[in-house]
């Protein structure tokens, strides 16, 4: 209990925590650096937890229909070009690389190598949602874009030799399709997010406020486009591969 | 102690409330305990208005004919009755209003781990609000707060797509606080502040934020599927176009089961504070009632498809779901029975918060053991979607969040108002509302059970007695709720001044002054004691004395 002739006025209290900090990065309601980035490290694995659930429940969707509309969603998924997919992928994977090399930089002062990596995340980043504009596209003029104009007539499903053909049931493939563009467009929602993200990094990089002893934004920020890259990593296998050989 | 005995202050300290004036103030503020009391006001607006919706239910179901409002009017009354009180009340209540307040206190912090983001909560949560009162005033919703597709999909011309971005926005709110506070407890513990030493009022908080932020997602998703179906006409969920209704009703459900539990484990949290206090014992138990408030947050992930009995779940499925309902039983007793066995041999005090303890206990205690009738397949097809459910739930809900929520109020208003509410008065309103209560939802259970059903606004001549007893005890409800608003309000203005400590109780919160300052405490505390620890406050040798009431 405290002891009322102990009572220090709070204005003086903070003003020493304050004056006895070595960075002034260092927020007053934490007692050490290392808590705050602790904290901060911790709040964003959480966070991609919460993200975690919010793409499940798609994917608990997708398999669902997958397996309830299996003929359909082998002749959806073929009609995807699986070399833009692949090319993305391969984009992201080296995003990846820039990002744990700018986290690196971060942590060792080289300015150089910050900036340059950050700026080649971006321009990865930006590469992906153009190639992915281009997916979009095709669809519009193949008219798989789920809604009024939507057409999937007369696709055969992929069946195994000597088996009678069937054609696949436009509106379960168009279920296909609404989960493609939601899952990817979600995904691109977040890679835009994440680009806004790295330019903020790119400017206080550059303003020189990412140090040894502070990098923790460079950190969190490389947290999230990772875990933005690794539902790529499913999302390209379920949605584009999985029913190539058929 | 000499603070408290400082009864007559010539000059108000500094405190969090006295600390900066205007308007900008408050809004930009990233205190927490300032935000809990943004949360306070804009939950309460909330209240009344849900509350102004079931005084409008209870009304027409005054006599059997539909007499007051028509038929679509009483859909979209108890529609957004629903969607108000869940989502813009009681989801928020206890965590955002008294766990803002007192996590960080309780465990010795100067405030949460993100302020910024606290203060972002409750702007989603007011963003949230604004486009739920939009829609309310446009036209509401009639489908039931569920959603249920292809009914809400494909059907109902009313707004679907602008509720359900609202409630997906105020999700948000909740996840991110849900966010703060585990970061909070685990990385802003003071020295000293072991997990065995937490308050139990911080276990529940921090098993409901694992619910927040692992479930509240997955809803945010299943209503963009139903505002994009709706939008665009797609056949996610429409059968029609061969969607499957049954998996947004799984998906929905993934969420709002557990949902039930991020609003009743907040309050288990405070009544075991408040039991331990007002029985001047240690928590009987200490362990199983922590443990046991994690393990009902991860069994309820595992029973939401006991809402679905009779929706065409396979009858395995539903085998092993009922039985799963069952095994969430096991956690909530060991709650009750550790509460009741603290309440033995101690020196039982009544004072408001106690007798809103005693209410929960007792209501709560019908309420789970009526779902127990539910959770098992024979009685839930029975009584599925008549009055029996609605009363089950509100027992949970009202009966159990609504007065711990209450009792919390009570309990912490001295800390958080730094005034005394008046304790006549006080007691006499948790008497109202255990009456009111209880006249309103015990005809329900037998109304459901002899066969009304739900959601209609007429029902058979024979049904009259037990609804105008639920309507007159619906009205006792109301007073007893406006009641301790009107005292809290006076207690600002009038209230004797409270003492740091008024219960001479344990925990953290109250060794800092009434109200605390910004940081609320002058000098990091260091913890060497463990939680309840009333048997060495009580101690003959210990020069701590009761504080004369």
């Amino acid at each position: 209990m405290h002891d009322s002739s102990t009572t220090a006025v709070q204005g003086n209290v903070q003003s020493e925590v304050h004056g006895a900090a070595h960075n002034p990065a260092l927020l007053h309601h934490f007692a050490t650096e290392e808590q705050q980035r602790d904290s901060a490290s911790f709040g964003m694995w959480i966070f991609l937890s919460t993200e975690v659930m919010f793409f499940g429940g798609l994917f608990c969707a997708y398999l669902i229909y997958r397996l309830k509309y299996f003929g359909e969603f082998a002749a959806a998924s073929q009609t995807l070009n699986w070399q833009l997919g692949m090319t993305n992928t391969a984009v992201l994977i080296c995003s990846s690389l820039t990002v744990v090399l700018a986290v690196w930089a971060a942590q060792h002062s080289k300015r150089a190598l910050l900036l340059g990596s950050l700026v080649l995340t971006l321009i990865l980043g930006f590469a992906f949602l153009g190639i992915k504009a281009v997916e979009y596209a095709e669809k519009f003029e193949k008219h798989h874009v789920p809604g009024p104009s939507f057409q999937f007539d007369h696709v055969k499903i992929p069946t195994a030799p000597g088996q009678p053909e069937q054609f696949a049931n436009p509106s379960h493939a168009q279920i296909y399709f609404a989960l493609y563009f939601i899952m990817t467009g979600l995904h691109a929602l977040h890679m835009i997010i994440g680009i806004g993200i790295f330019v903020w990094l790119l400017f206080i990089a550059w303003k020189g406020r990412l140090t040894p002893e502070y990098n923790t934004p460079m950190e969190i920020g490389g947290l999230y486009w990772h875990f933005v890259d690794i539902v790529w990593i499913y999302l390209f296998p379920l949605l584009y591969l999985i029913d190539l050989r058929k | 102690m000499s603070m408290a005995t400082a009864t007559a202050q010539p000059v108000e300290r500094e405190n969090y409330l006295n600390k900066h004036y205007g308007v900008g103030s408050w809004l930009l503020t990233t205190d927490h305990k300032r935000i809990a009391l943004l949360y306070l006001i804009s939950i309460t607006f909330f209240f009344f208005i849900g509350g102004f919706f079931a005084l409008l239910i209870r009304l027409e179901l005054l006599t059997p004919a539909g007499d007051l409002v028509q038929a679509d009017t009483y859909n979209k009354l108890f529609t957004m009755h629903g969607m108000v009180m869940i989502f813009f009340f009681l989801i928020p209540s206890i965590p955002a209003v008294l766990g803002n307040f007192l996590v960080p206190i309780m465990i010795g912090a100067k405030d949460l781990a993100f302020p910024r983001i606290n203060l972002l909560s409750w702007y989603l949560y007011i963003i949230g609000g604004v486009m739920m009162l939009h829609c309310m005033l446009t036209g509401g919703v009639d489908t039931g707060w569920t959603f249920y597709t292809p009914f809400s999909t494909a059907f109902t011309n009313t707004k679907i797509v602008e509720a359900g971005l609202a409630i997906f926005v105020a999700g948000f709110s909740s996840i991110l606080t849900g966010l703060n506070f585990i970061v909070t407890i685990h990385r802003m513990r003071a020295p000293g502040m072991t997990w065995s030493r937490l308050p139990l009022f911080i276990w529940a908080h921090y098993a409901t934020s694992i619910i927040q932020i692992l479930g509240t997602p997955v809803v945010a998703i299943t209503i963009v599927l139903v505002a994009v179906e709706r939008t665009l006409h797609l056949g996610i969920f429409d059968p029609k176009l061969g969607g499957d209704p049954l998996l947004f009703q799984h998906l929905f459900w993934f969420y709002s089961h557990p949902a039930v539990y991020i609003m009743i484990l907040p309050s288990m949290g405070i009544v075991s504070e408040i039991i331990a206090c007002f029985s001047r014992k240690r928590i009987f138990g200490y362990s199983f009632v922590a443990i046991s408030s994690i393990s009902i947050a991860v069994f309820g992930f595992l029973v939401w498809a006991h809402h679905m009995f009779v929706a065409g779940i396979s009858v395995y499925a539903a085998l092993v779901f009922s039985l799963l309902s069952y095994a969430v039983a096991v956690p909530s007793a060991v709650k009750v029975f550790n509460w009741t066995a603290t309440l033995y041999k101690g020196s039982i005090r009544y004072d408001a918060p106690m007798l809103y303890a005693f209410g929960f206990l007792g209501l709560f205690t019908i309420g789970g053991l009526t779902g127990l009738f539910l959770a098992s397949l024979g009685i839930n097809v029975h009584v599925t979607d008549t009055y029996f459910v609605v009363a089950h739930f509100h027992y949970i809900m009202v009966g159990g969040a609504l007065m711990g929520y209450l009792g919390g109020m009570h309990f912490w208003w001295p800390k958080i108002s730094g005034k005394l509410y008046p304790e006549g008065w006080a007691r006499l309103a948790a008497l109202i509302v255990f009456i009111g209560f209880n006249l309103t939802f015990f005809p329900q259970f037998i109304l459901g059970y002899v066969g009304m059903p739900r959601r209609y606004y007429q029902y058979p001549p024979e049904f009259q007695v037990l609804n105008v007893l639920s309507t007159a005890g619906a009205t006792v409800l109301g007073i007893g709720y406006l009641l301790p608003m009107v005292y809290f309000l006076w207690s600002m203005r009038y209230g004797k001044p409270a003492p740091d400590n008024p219960w001479n109780a344990a925990g953290l919160e109250w060794q800092t002054q009434s109200p605390p300052t910004t940081f609320n405490f002058e000098e990091e505390p260091i913890v060497t004691w463990e939680a309840y620890n009333y048997e060495e406050l009580d101690a003959p040798h210990n020069e701590e004395v009761p504080v004369a009431r």
